[in-house]
């Protein structure tokens, strides 16, 4: 675990970059986030990172694509476009939470 | 400044420059256990970025085909991983038993149904195509397959879209 600071905020990341530590994670770290991978947040974006903070809050667990297509509603062509290539993990990262682990 | 504002920020690397990586799943079974594995695997590769196709031939037909898809069936017969004796499977409604014991199981886990995971490949932009020999040799035309199938191709068409890729033949 290391710690790193990203547009003024210093945070506590894994190996992998992801953040340790979810209650670190405040709003406006995610435009910093996800400029940080190549992305600009918008409204879309905004709500799609609020359901995975709330589904996380209330499972313990980081939503798998299936589940934020299917409980929380965004079409899968919808996540690959706003999160391009790899939507699970870039959302999650954003999100400051961990990977998702599910397989489906 | 301290040293950790001046180290470059860690970020994770997704790895969005090398998409050269590509898998080709040959599904040829057209049992609900031997259905899953390819959709399954090919879902993962999607939500990886890299590029998938999936062919469908013989026995895998079932999988695309409409009047199937939905009704794929799993026996405890010739599965000695099953561990039960195999002459149980030989009694009347032992497979639709097994089937439905089989599918709860997959719900259970939130996984969808065969038609639902094919749409779900299909819309993580994934590569649906059919065998042109099989289509030939059990008389189907493209209205009897499930629309996300993109065309019917040959064995030779197969491999040349497949150059290059990791193949997996199921």
């Amino acid at each position: 675990m290391s710690t790193t600071t990203i547009a003024g905020h210093e945070i506590e990341v894994n190996e992998e970059g992801f953040l340790t530590d979810p209650d670190q994670w405040t709003p406006d770290m995610a435009e910093a986030l996800a400029t940080q991978i190549g992305i600009t947040l918008t409204d879309e974006h905004r709500r799609i990172i609020d359901f995975l903070r709330k589904d996380f809050a209330e499972t313990g667990e980081t939503p798998t694509l299936r589940r934020v297509t299917k409980v929380g509603g965004f079409p899968t062509k919808e996540l690959f476009k706003l999160f391009p290539k790899k939507p699970a993990k870039k959302m999650a990262y954003i999100a400051g939470l961990p990977k998702p682990h599910g397989c489906v | 400044m301290t040293a950790t504002e001046t180290a470059a920020p860690i970020v994770p690397d997704f790895g969005d420059d090398d998409t050269d990586r590509k898998i080709c799943f040959i599904c040829s079974k057209g049992s609900l256990d031997m259905a899953y594995p390819a959709l399954i695997m090919a879902n993962a590769a999607l939500g990886e970025g890299i590029e998938t196709h999936i062919f469908f031939t013989f026995w895998g037909m079932d999988m695309i085909n409409k009047k199937t898809m939905e009704h794929l069936h799993f026996s405890i017969l010739g599965n000695p991983a099953t561990h039960m004796p195999q002459a149980l499977g030989g009694f009347p409604g032992m497979t639709a038993l097994a089937t439905k014991m089989m599918k709860k199981q997959i719900a259970d886990l939130d996984v969808p149904e065969v038609p639902e995971f094919l749409e779900l490949i299909a819309d993580a932009g994934g590569h649906l195509w059919a065998c042109k020999m099989s289509v030939d040799m059990m008389k189907l035309d493209e209205a009897d397959m499930a629309d996300v199938v993109e065309d019917v191709i040959t064995a030779t068409e197969f491999i040349e879209l497949s150059e290059g890729a990791q193949v997996i033949f199921i």
